[in-house]
């Protein structure tokens, strides 16, 4: 970090060529519409959602709202299949999350260990299933056969550990624990279960917060695959479900928009029950994101060590 | 005599780590389970799977179910929109998180900075569904941004969404709008390990800033950028099913059967299930994925010294 400061002291003290005041300009700008690209349909996405219905369908919104409405919040905020959705969301992801994080730890520090035998192969056995799968029917009969098929466990079980997952878990822990820690606690007349409870889970803190992220986005919250193929039961649908019969295949429930009179204004509504929707859906994970993305970062960080 | 204290050597440090083994024990019960079980049952592609004879009992068939999927007409066009929305993805997906780091990376004002940051990873967290959603709701031909935008200058609103041709360019184009900025972070990573020292002698030299890109930077970027190049080329039949099923519709099936949406509807969709013949096609699949991972690691140890493994 100081070498960094005074590089960047340094190149301040060095007047800048023309041509390189030209070069930074230019990338400037470069990155000013790369970033406007990034907004322009999130902006146009909320702006419609705060529009009226008639707005909407007169394609009459483009970066601001039009005729301001809660009419789109109001009709989802009654919609009780979203909030279901949302309930079964939040049950799988907090369950599945602490089962996952669980597992990958409890694998991850065995293997971390240089003078535990077998943690190659073990190892490489975890990390083959990212190269190599039964497939999607051979797993789809393990999961019947043990009678998870719709059920609350078939979201949860299934997803146990991720390998990229467990292998920056085992580099953390290699990196981060000295071995001689581990000896003196053996010295100390420390068991190895007493080492890892009382040793390692508190130094692994950082690692759980960054996998607690991955799991919960990537593997929960925003996946609706194993509820496609696994859940039949509309009670147990998680949001993205949801958001798929909605969003994509169009199906809303009429007496949502019976209270409107005239077909346009339906027409119109269900389009904008949509933008509002799509903007509900995202608002968790975009509220927390930024307060998150360091840990996400730092995850990315000790994946590319390896 | 050395082989036997060997021995009881070994035991010694197994039974001395027993309880790391305990805990292991769960993971490992959870790996062959729901990895390693459904290796072995993938089998079933060699046999004729019926319900009422059940994984073992169903009678072996050979290749039948492959030289099936050889001979059916889906065989090329699955194959060939596979290939090509991968490749397509692949090529305008590398280069652009590249520029984005190196554009960045010449940023020294931390607000401007951190805000470009925040604003291009934030798409990588919305989910697919809502992705796919925005795309049908942003490009409506009556409701979209891009009509809102043709009535105002007049011209007809076009229907992309519901235009084969415009499929594979929406779907790899949106890809890149949402990951290109997450993906810029393990080059900034890269970028920020690079000796200040390089740049500080090339500043004395006189090089411009496009120059020390160009001859420090870049240079830099080379090893991790040909490892990611390699696993993702390793990747190319592995097209993510979430979001290409998402836009499938009737209109654009020509071009938007890819193998994983193909499997999932031979296997779990069609009015007869066929266990085997969708397993032995995802079968192929795993198999030629495998040998193009450990293949293309290889030609990169050969070219750069730089593998996966």
């Amino acid at each position: 970090m100081a070498s960094m400061k005074s590089y960047e002291s340094n190149i301040n003290r060095v007047n800048e060529s023309y041509v390189d005041r030209i070069f930074l300009m230019s990338n400037t700008s470069l990155l000013v519409i790369v970033t406007l690209i990034i907004l322009l349909p999130l902006i146009f996405i909320v702006s419609a959602s705060f529009s009226s219905a008639e707005a909407v369908i007169a394609g009459r919104v483009t970066l601001w709202p039009v005729d301001f409405s809660l009419l789109g919040y109001e009709t989802i905020f009654e919609h009780k299949k979203v909030w279901n959705g949302f309930a079964n969301s939040l049950f799988y992801t907090f369950f599945g999350t602490i089962f996952n994080v669980a597992m990958t730890i409890i694998a991850a520090y065995p293997l971390s260990r240089q003078d535990l035998i077998g943690r190659r192969v073990i190892t490489f056995a975890f990390i083959f299933t990212m190269l190599f799968s039964g497939g999607l029917i051979p797993t789809y009969m393990v999961v019947r056969e043990l009678g998870l098929l719709n059920t609350r466990w078939a979201m949860i079980l299934p997803t146990g550990i991720g390998p990229f997952n467990l292998l920056i878990t085992i580099t953390f822990f290699r990196t981060t624990i000295p071995p001689e820690l581990i000896e003196a606690a053996r010295i100390d007349g420390a068991s190895d279960f007493r080492t890892f409870r009382s040793v390692i889970l508190p130094l692994a803190r950082p690692i759980i917060a960054v996998l607690t992220l991955f799991y919960a986005v990537n593997t929960h919250w925003n996946t609706y695959f194993q509820a496609l193929i696994y859940l039949k039961d509309q009670d147990l649908f998680p949001l993205q479900i949801v958001l798929r019969e909605i969003l994509i295949q169009n199906s809303i429930d009429a007496s949502m928009l019976i209270d409107v009179e005239d077909l346009v204004a339906r027409e119109g509504l269900r389009d904008l029950l949509k933008f509002s929707l799509i903007v509900v859906a995202s608002l968790p994970v975009m509220i927390i994101y930024p307060f998150v993305q360091r840990h996400f970062v730092k995850g990315m960080m000790i994946g590319s060590v390896k | 005599m050395l082989s036997g204290a060997n021995r009881s050597n070994l035991w010694l440090r197994i039974r001395r780590n027993w309880q790391l083994y305990v805990l292991l024990a769960l993971p490992l019960i959870w790996l062959i389970v729901f990895r390693y079980a459904p290796m072995y049952g993938a089998q079933i592609a060699f046999r004729q799977y019926s319900p009422a004879f059940g994984m073992e009992g169903s009678p072996w068939v050979g290749l039948a179910n492959f030289e099936r999927f050889f001979n059916s007409p889906k065989f090329e066009p699955v194959i060939i929109n596979t290939l090509v929305l991968s490749f397509y993805s692949l090529i305008a997906g590398f280069p652009i998180p590249i520029i984005l780091a190196l554009s960045l990376n010449q940023v020294k004002a931390r607000f401007f900075r951190s805000s470009v940051q925040m604003i291009t990873y934030a798409p990588h967290f919305i989910s697919t569904v809502v992705i796919v959603g925005m795309l049908f709701q942003f490009l409506h031909p009556r409701v979209g941004l891009t009509a809102s935008l043709a009535n105002l200058l007049g011209l007809n609103a076009p229907n992309w969404m519901g235009d084969p041709g415009a499929f594979r360019h929406i779907f790899v184009w949106s890809g890149v709008w949402q990951e290109t900025g997450f993906s810029a972070i393990i080059y900034l990573a890269v970028l920020s390990t690079i000796d200040p020292a390089l740049h500080e002698a090339a500043v004395v030299d006189g090089a411009s800033r496009l120059q020390r890109i160009r001859y420090i930077d870049i240079p830099g970027l080379l090893p991790t950028a040909m490892v990611l190049l390699v696993l993702s080329t390793g990747r190319v039949l592995e097209i993510s099913f979430e979001k290409v099923y998402l836009m499938q519709s009737p209109l654009n099936l020509a071009v938007s059967e890819v193998i994983n949406t193909y499997v999932y509807k031979v296997g779990l969709l069609s009015p007869i299930l066929d266990f085997s013949y969708s397993t032995a096609i995802g079968l192929l699949k795993g198999i030629v994925g495998l040998i193009l991972v450990i293949a293309v690691n290889h030609a990169a140890r050969r070219l750069t010294d730089n593998s996966v493994w």
